[in-house]
């Protein structure tokens, strides 16, 4: 299979879905002339033209408002954000108008319409540009909501929202772009609502989503040296859950850590280890570990920043004592 | 031909557009006899309707929030009445009028209300959220101003569908935007881009004269129709209390928007003469502010005159019309509160689309 970046991926996935379909377009803050703030759009204008390639003023919300109203009339819009941070002065959009209206309309209105961009945590751009909304996004339903942790899914996830009739957030992360992967050949989707065993393993799951996938991959092969088989799972799509995998895995191994980039209050984790006690209690035979970033907003200065966020060495750590135990 | 009462009208709505953009010469909207009976009969049944709805409300039949229209039924009916087939139309909250207009049908928005199955969102939207796309009514919209940016998306999608899809349209979608919501960032940033894009967006200011209990001057700097002119967006005060006054602007607007030229905003000078919702006790205003504006520029009241004066209509013709109208929306009452009430199966539909 071909290697590719993350970046890559997205803007074919973008590309295909558009010469598939004359009704997808992609509007944001630089996303043409300057070919996308971190190229994710690189050659799309000159591929599409102007009218479907559209740069914005800096209005988050109104743009936002405008792309869910053309999405109500029958176009099917791409969103992006230059960053997820920036989308919060949108959210009544996405939620109010996007996710509710097919409810409150009684099926009438709905909105197949995708809002991507780049989510967590960044590299040395402080608080206000590096946070976490998974747990936001996968509180509300209406929503669906995806975070691809390699190339070939941020292609076949991205491919899945645009055909999708329903609202869905893709999760991008602004680490992964620049990561190779293997992209299969041809047209392929990456359904919603499937978590991927992204190593098997028998003593411990390890559940993680984006960029947590990456270093729980890493992790796990450090666990492996030490003699402890680490299953990842990647969830991919965090609403809805794939409460039939995290199950299944949590069967096989009888315990489970929960890896996120936000806040643990309310988190990420919290949900899988309400959904763990829901479906596999008896399962288990440690309690649930989770590793999220400290109840800080995000420092700058570099050791603050390394310290603040699960690392590869505190998962292999934290895991091991977990397996060995101690926690 | 203008009639003499148009072109009265026309004086009371005399704010020229705005030197910055001036819009081309007004085009006459005219109207026969039998036109200007049906708009006076469908201005009636909204109030009729609405007073129905108050009734209900205050027997607890209808719960939660209700924003009645009254008085301001000459915007609706204005625009309606010069716009195309295929057009588009959204509103705020304060949608029952423009939804009976569009063509609901009393029984599906008085179901809505009701919470009952037979409302146009089978009871999972009520008074504030109800939709109607297939007669280009696209709500009914409960957060102040986010109608604005979705109303330019409609005419986004126009334009796309004209210029990307080869389906050649002149759509143009009136959005409706109380005074109160003039002063959201939102719709700043809208008229920026319509004007930017050229979108086929009529803009249609209700100034009604209170955003909730706060009166217009306390909310908004500056005259609410200018506020697209740095734009480059032509905008016009209107006698929003005249129904002939509102079609001829609304004309004139949408024929600009229609000819490619980008959006256009009306300020309709109107007033509610009840409360901002059912809640509301209106203590803002006094009992005579209210009287003043029903005794002098009632719009039902005046297209009546006008009927009556320029065509010959009796009085007892109008008896007999709202004595129908009555009728029907008791009629309609009824039927709402003889209809079930959603199943339970209904909580779960409709959350995401089909697969």
């Amino acid at each position: 299979m071909p290697q590719q970046s993350v970046r890559e991926a997205i803007r074919d996935a973008m590309s295909e879905e558009m010469r598939a379909d004359k009704r997808v377009f992609l509007i944001g803050e630089e996303v043409a002339d300057y070919q996308g703030a971190y190229k994710c759009s690189q050659g799309m204008v000159q591929e599409f033209g102007d009218k479907r390639v559209i740069d914005t003023p800096i209005a988050e919300l109104g743009f936002t408002g405008i792309a869910v109203g053309a999405g109500m009339a029958g176009l099917r819009p791409i969103v992006e954000y230059m960053t997820w941070n920036f989308a919060l002065l949108a959210t009544d959009h996405i939620l109010n108008s996007a996710a509710k209206t097919l409810y409150m309309s009684g099926g009438k209105v709905g909105c197949p319409i995708v809002f991507r961009g780049l989510n967590g945590v960044a590299a040395h751009v402080a608080a206000q540009h590096s946070q976490d909304f998974a747990n936001w996004y996968m509180n509300i339903p209406g929503l669906k909501v995806v975070a691809p942790s390699n190339a070939a899914d941020a292609k076949g996830l991205l491919k899945a929202a645009i055909r999708d009739d329903a609202p869905v957030v893709v999760l991008e992360h602004e680490v992964l772009y620049g990561h190779m992967g293997e992209v299969p050949e041809g047209d392929y989707i990456t359904p919603i609502g499937k978590a991927h065993v992204a190593k098997q393993g028998t003593d411990v799951s390890i559940f993680a989503y984006s960029m947590m996938t990456v270093k729980a991959l890493a992790a796990a092969e450090e666990l492996a040296k030490q003699g402890i088989s680490a299953e990842v799972v990647d969830l991919r799509s965090l609403r809805p859950l794939d409460v039939d995998a995290i199950k299944a895995s949590v069967q096989k191994t009888h315990r489970a850590v929960v890896l996120e980039e936000t806040w643990a209050a309310a988190g990420v984790g919290a949900e899988i280890i309400a959904t763990i006690s829901d479906h596999a209690w008896d399962e288990l035979d440690a309690p649930v570990l989770r590793l999220s970033q400290l109840p800080v907003p995000l420092p700058y200065a570099a050791n603050l920043e390394t310290k603040c966020v699960p690392q590869v060495e505190d998962i292999v750590r934290e895991v091991a004592a977990l397996v060995g135990g101690q926690r | 031909m203008p009639t003499a009462s148009t072109a009265a009208a026309m004086k009371t709505a005399s704010v020229p557009p705005q030197k910055t953009a001036k819009a081309s010469a007004p085009i006459s909207a005219t109207f026969t006899k039998a036109e200007l009976q049906h708009w006076h009969k469908t201005m009636l049944e909204m109030r009729r309707f609405e007073e129905k709805a108050a009734a209900l409300y205050q027997q607890k039949a209808i719960q939660g929030f209700c924003h009645l229209y009254i008085g301001q039924e000459a915007v609706a009916a204005g625009l309606k009445a010069i716009s195309h087939a295929g057009d588009d139309f959204i509103t705020s909250y304060r949608c029952h009028a423009l939804a009976l207009v569009c063509g609901l049908s009393m029984l599906e928005v008085m179901g809505e209300l009701t919470g009952r199955v037979v409302g146009i969102s089978k009871g999972k939207g009520g008074s504030m959220h109800m939709f109607e796309p297939s007669k280009g009514f696209w709500g009914g919209h409960g957060i102040v101003a986010a109608q604005v940016p979705l109303g330019a998306g409609i005419s986004f999608a126009r334009k796309y569908e004209a210029e990307v899809l080869n389906q050649p349209n002149t759509r143009v979608c009136f959005t409706l935007i109380g005074d109160g919501a003039m002063n959201a960032g939102q719709v700043f940033e809208t008229f920026n881009m319509a004007a930017l894009w050229k979108l086929p967006t009529v803009f249609v200011i209700e100034n009604n004269q209170y955003g909730m209990g706060t009166s217009v001057p306390r909310a908004a700097a500056g005259e609410l129709y200018k506020r697209g002119e740095c734009f480059g967006i032509p905008g016009e005060k209107v006698d929003g209390m005249d129904f002939l006054a509102v079609a001829e602007a609304a004309k004139r607007a949408a024929d600009w928007c229609r000819a490619g030229k980008g959006p256009y905003l009306l300020e309709m000078d109107t007033y509610r003469y009840r409360g901002h919702s059912m809640s509301d006790p209106a203590k803002y205003r006094t009992r005579d502010d209210v009287e003043n504006v029903r005794e002098g520029r009632d719009p039902i009241a005046r297209l009546q005159r006008l009927l009556m004066e320029q065509h010959g209509v009796v009085e007892s013709y109008f008896e007999e019309v709202d004595e129908a109208v009555k009728a029907v929306v008791n009629e309609c009452a009824e039927a709402a509160l003889a209809a079930p009430q959603p199943s339970e199966a209904e909580l779960w539909t409709d959350v995401y689309p089909h697969a």
